[in-house]
């Protein structure tokens, strides 16, 4: 903070002297608001206004092209029968499941790996340095580099099931990839492979937030480090829970490329999470507005995750 | 940890008990950073092998006479789509959209950052949880509009040119998704100039504004010089998101050679015509992953920092 106290500030004293003050000193007093207009404004039409949008064409029956006849909620009706039509699955219906399971089991396992690594590199490892950036690198990747290293290493022909039978396990199958019920656990796979380094770094730093002298209390009252991490440790963490749940949730919701990378959407679209849905109805096949309406439920939903979380973190701290 | 149990326990198993307990630990620990590095360390390799080697070795083997010949090929020889001449260009492509996209919004998150904290007028903390929200929404919401903003845009642009001679950057998909990513990165870069400046005491802005100064002059003198670490923060997250982006630049630049490298490297690895060239495929993915992989070695530590801001805010 010295270079603070240090910098120099060239004062400005003619300036209520002079006849075009008022004008001016009211333009410095508009001056923040001025600086600040463009980027709301910008998040007003391009966030909000488009959201409206998309809203509006889930309402008509747009195609290949944007029409701005309102005709009903015919998008949310079909999407609605389709939610039900398991036999053969429908795309939606597809899409649906596929992201119950993939959200369920990513943010499961993102945070049990998590917490799970963070509380074994928390007990004075050495070598600490070494391991946490190898645990956190995916993060750094893109969704797209990420699908292609797995597909190579999944694909049954290339990867690790060939791998095994040269090494003479020859009974060993694992052909998830191409196997349309399995695929999306596929996607799972790498998604936690991607995000599970970073939820252990968010639960670490949780970890070496928590005061000591808790811990040490503890252990003098004779709990074992089973009952310490399970009855005192955890309930701590309960507010980076929280944030890692939110983290998740909001990837998991996003998710798009991962599918497209590591499966191309699977056989038949069977790896199809709702953003792919939602990709595919706008852009290539020609149902504009079921794939407004898809992606309308998409942004609802993770309203819902979203709001409350975020007007508890702005009200927490009155200012 | 084994401290914690029973001291007579521990003087009769005490060192052994411990001793497993670490060797369990170690274990675990080295177990699961092999998880990690195994597809890099995969990729690696296969993009030193030759083609043969592919087919007949082990996926884990250590190639027999390592080649860069993959890692030439994929820059400046591959066919991405119809054109085979590598992905080099489309590596630039990402360069010039990122370095302009970086740098508008990390700018503009800083201005919104000291107004929203040190200029504060009714209503400040709405404004701020508007644009937050926007950090949040799945962008299949706004895709749509966009495009068909961005199309208006282009033909716009199309009969400029035609009228002027020049199309001052509208239609060019490069400019398009710059403004895409400035657009939608600003609610996370307000987010961490915010949080920032929030704790940065505002006693030294006041004394700076009754000695006269202006709120252009408080911002470069006061705020800038003490600002380095979040924008070191803002930087890298900006340019980790934008670099690795898929879905707006597969919506909005999706074909020809104006794909920015995640949708050329898409193409690459599903191009289905001829013999899979896997070396190729596995040298074009580590390239366009060094650049990210690059500032993480480098600054992964304000690369965490980042993520943790985006993660728990306040």
């Amino acid at each position: 903070m010295s270079t603070v106290a240090e910098t120099q500030i060239k004062l400005t004293p003619e300036h209520d002297a002079r006849p075009g003050a008022t004008v001016r000193s009211r333009l410095q007093d508009l001056l923040p608001k001025i600086v600040l207009a463009p980027s709301f404004a910008a998040t007003i039409i391009f966030v909000y206004g488009f959201i409206l949008w998309t809203i509006y064409l889930s309402f008509t029956n747009s195609k290949t092209f944007p029409s701005y006849d309102i005709t009903g909620a015919r998008a949310y009706q079909r999407l609605w029968r389709w939610t039900f039509e398991s036999d053969p699955p429908s795309s939606w219906y597809t899409s649906i499941t596929n992201m119950g399971i993939f959200g369920f089991l990513y943010i499961l396992i993102c945070l049990a790996l998590g917490l799970f690594l963070a509380i074994l590199l928390d007990q004075k490892i050495r070598g600490e340095g070494v391991l946490r950036p190898i645990y956190l690198y995916p993060m750094a990747l893109s969704f797209i580099v990420t699908g292609v290293a797995w597909k190579w290493f999944l694909d049954p022909g290339l990867g690790l099931e060939q791998t095994l039978h040269q090494w003479g396990w020859t009974s060993f199958h694992f052909d998830w990839i191409k196997n349309k019920d399995f695929v999306i656990y596929t996607v799972v796979i790498a998604g936690v492979w991607q995000a599970s380094g970073f939820i252990m770094a968010m639960f670490l730093a949780g970890l070496r937030g928590i005061d000591g002298e808790i811990m040490k209390a503890a252990q003098i009252d004779g709990a074992t480090t089973f009952q310490l991490y399970r009855r005192i440790v955890i309930p701590l963490l309960r507010p980076v829970f929280l944030s890692a749940f939110i983290v998740l949730a909001h990837l998991a919701i996003k998710s798009y490329d991962l599918v497209v990378a590591l499966t191309s959407g699977g056989p038949g679209g069977s790896a199809w999470l709702p953003s792919n849905f939602m990709y595919e109805f706008t852009f290539k096949r020609n149902e504009m507005a079921v794939g407004s309406a898809s992606a309308v439920i998409m942004l609802m939903t993770l309203t819902a995750i979203i709001v409350p979380y975020l007007y508890s973190e702005l009200r927490e701290k009155p200012r | 940890m084994s401290a914690v149990t029973s001291p007579a326990r521990q003087a009769s198993s005490g060192v052994s008990a411990r001793t497993i307990n670490r060797i369990v630990i170690y274990g675990l620990l080295a177990l699961f950073a092999l998880f990690y590095l195994m597809p890099l360390f995969v990729m690696l390799v296969t993009s030193f092998k030759t083609m043969d080697e592919i087919q007949n070795g082990n996926m884990l083997a250590l190639p027999q006479s390592p080649t860069i010949a993959p890692w030439f090929k994929a820059w400046g020889e591959t066919c991405v789509g119809l054109t085979c001449a590598g992905i080099k260009g489309y590596f630039w492509n990402s360069i010039k959209m990122v370095v302009p996209a970086v740098l508008i919004s990390t700018l503009l998150g800083a201005l919104n950052g000291y107004v929203l904290t040190k200029w504060r007028f009714r209503g400040h903390t709405l404004v701020f949880a508007m644009m937050l929200f926007a950090c949040f929404i799945p962008f299949q919401s706004v895709l749509l509009p966009m495009a068909t903003i961005l199309g208006s845009i282009g033909r716009f642009g199309a009969s400029l040119q035609n009228a002027t001679g020049f199309n001052f950057g509208l239609g060019n998909s490069t400019v398009n998704l710059v403004f895409v990513h400035v657009v939608y990165g600003l609610g996370f870069t307000t987010l961490f100039f915010r949080n920032y400046y929030e704790a940065f005491p505002t006693e030294l802005v006041k004394a700076a504004q009754v000695d006269g100064a202006s709120f252009f002059q408080i911002f470069r003198r006061i705020m800038l010089p003490n600002s380095m670490p979040i924008f070191v923060v803002t930087v890298i997250y900006q340019f980790t998101n934008i670099w690795n982006d898929f879905l707006f630049a597969s919506a909005y630049a999706g074909t020809g050679d104006v794909m920015p490298m995640t949708v050329a490297l898409n193409n690459v690895v599903n191009t289905s015509t001829g013999v899979v060239e896997y070396n190729v495929n596995m040298a074009a993915a580590m390239i366009a992953a060094l650049p990210t992989l690059i500032v993480y070695v480098v600054a992964g530590r304000y690369f965490v920092r980042g993520l943790m801001a985006g993660a728990v805010k306040g």
